[in-house]
């Protein structure tokens, strides 16, 4: 049996580090349950620990590297003593209070909980992905990016992630193929702009990608235009996904309410929950803005939202 | 170098690899990976707890491509695992502290 805290947070992107500083400064005395080390975007620190320059941050005007701003979120809880677990929550109980959160066999108590889990990258779901994973096919452009020096490479995807990739990855490759299902692009203007103009990125529209070939490493991907049919093998040696997230709601089926996209749903300007005492904040319940600042938003209204329940329902 | 991990070059690697008493472990990394600085702190907690049976290294893609290219190395983390000087398993991607144990249990003598 372990003590009854008075919130836990699950997750650790800018909406749960949020969350953290400002229970911490109430002194809620947060545990953070910040997740494990992994190359998706599901991982300690969330999304921005993929991303380099993060240039729409305000307070920094020259931008700031993703990994360092959320470094930088670190330790600003932590410097109000909030305390972290570099595990991933397993199994939760929100039936009655206190509430349970597991990591394995460890139960861990609290009268109340922020929900920050965030959103993780879609995969393309082909067969072929396990299998070249590592091997030319990436979901990681920051980190894979440099082993394509010269190379003639594609990403697919057209929201902010996948065109900033496409110019991240001109650095290294002769040729990006920045393929996409649709005629134009969802990223910001800005980027769009410095993407297109880019003479080494070349946009296919309507398309999408069928197959990927090669058996030890990525020798090409079959892609397939959505208005001709045409099919056409590409001969890329590295692929880069971004197609979109899926929010990290696996912990909560069946307990917490979703809308018809799988995000958590809140009441209407709070972070409340269909339970009392539980809270959701950042992209695991937004699927409209997904920015960094909008997650570190409602990660301050959770806070506040959690301070003020305690107050009124457990002291 | 009973502990601490062991910091590879061009020059050093197939010294250090093929001399080993233990199994090696080497982390292919860089300094701009977001992943391998995450998995750092589980590197060094590894290679004290298990100093003696296992010889934990590391080696900047940056400043040694031609060891990336030689074992195909086109992501990181990546990491090797080498036994008697050959290469054993490869491990791709920024792994929890229980996943790689797991991943290394079988080059690792039981304990007690």
């Amino acid at each position: 049996m372990s003590d009854v805290r008075q919130v836990i947070i699950i997750g650790s992107g800018p909406a749960g580090l949020t969350s953290a500083i400002y229970t911490a400064r109430a002194n809620l005395n947060p545990l953070v349950i910040e997740g494990e080390p992994s190359s998706t975007s599901d991982q300690p620190g969330g999304q921005l620990m993929l991303t380099t320059e993060v240039e729409n941050f305000p307070g920094f005007p020259e931008g700031i590297m993703g990994p360092e701003l959320m470094l930088n979120f670190r330790s600003q809880a932590q410097r109000f003593g909030a305390e972290f677990l570099t595990e991933k929550a397993t199994r939760v109980d929100f039936s009655s209070r206190p509430f349970k959160v597991w990591i394995r066999d460890d139960e861990y108590q609290a009268d109340s909980i922020i929900v920050s889990t965030g959103a993780r990258s879609l995969m393309l779901g082909l067969e072929a992905e396990s299998r070249l994973l590592g091997h030319g096919l990436s979901t990681c452009a920051t980190c894979d990016g440099f082993f394509f020096r010269g190379q003639e490479i594609a990403v697919v995807g057209g929201g902010d992630s996948a065109v900033e990739e496409a110019t991240f990855l001109t650095k290294f490759a002769s040729k990006v193929h920045l393929i996409h299902r649709r005629e134009s692009l969802r990223a910001s203007k800005i980027m769009q702009e410095r993407a297109l103009k880019n003479p080494k990125i070349e946009p296919m529209w309507h398309t999408v990608v069928d197959d990927l070939l090669g058996t030890d490493k990525l020798e090409g991907a079959v892609v397939r235009n959505l208005q001709t049919g045409a099919v056409a093998t590409l001969a890329v040696t590295g692929l880069f996904v971004a197609i979109g997230h899926r929010p990290n709601t696996d912990l909560f089926t069946g307990v917490l309410d979703t809308d018809e996209n799988g995000y958590l749903v809140t009441r209407p300007g709070s972070s409340y929950t269909n339970i009392p005492g539980v809270f959701a904040c950042g992209d695991v319940q937004d699927h409209t803005y997904r920015q960094a600042i909008t997650a570190a938003g409602s990660g301050c209204m959770a806070a506040i939202d959690t301070e003020r329940w305690l107050e009124a329902n457990v002291h | 170098m009973a502990e601490g991990i062991v910091t590879l070059t061009e020059q050093t690697f197939d010294e250090v690899v093929n001399a080993a008493s233990t199994p090696v472990l080497v982390d292919f990394w860089a300094e701009w990976c977001g992943p391998c600085k995450a998995i750092a702190p589980t590197l060094v907690e590894l290679a004290k707890e298990q100093a003696g049976k296992l010889t934990v290294a590391k080696l900047n893609v940056d400043d040694h491509p031609g060891l990336a290219m030689r074992f195909g190395v086109q992501s990181i983390p990546t990491l090797l695992i080498f036994k008697d000087g050959e290469l054993r398993k490869t491990m791709i991607g920024a792994k929890p502290k229980g996943a790689l144990l797991q991943e290394l249990s079988e080059f690792l003598p039981a304990s007690h």
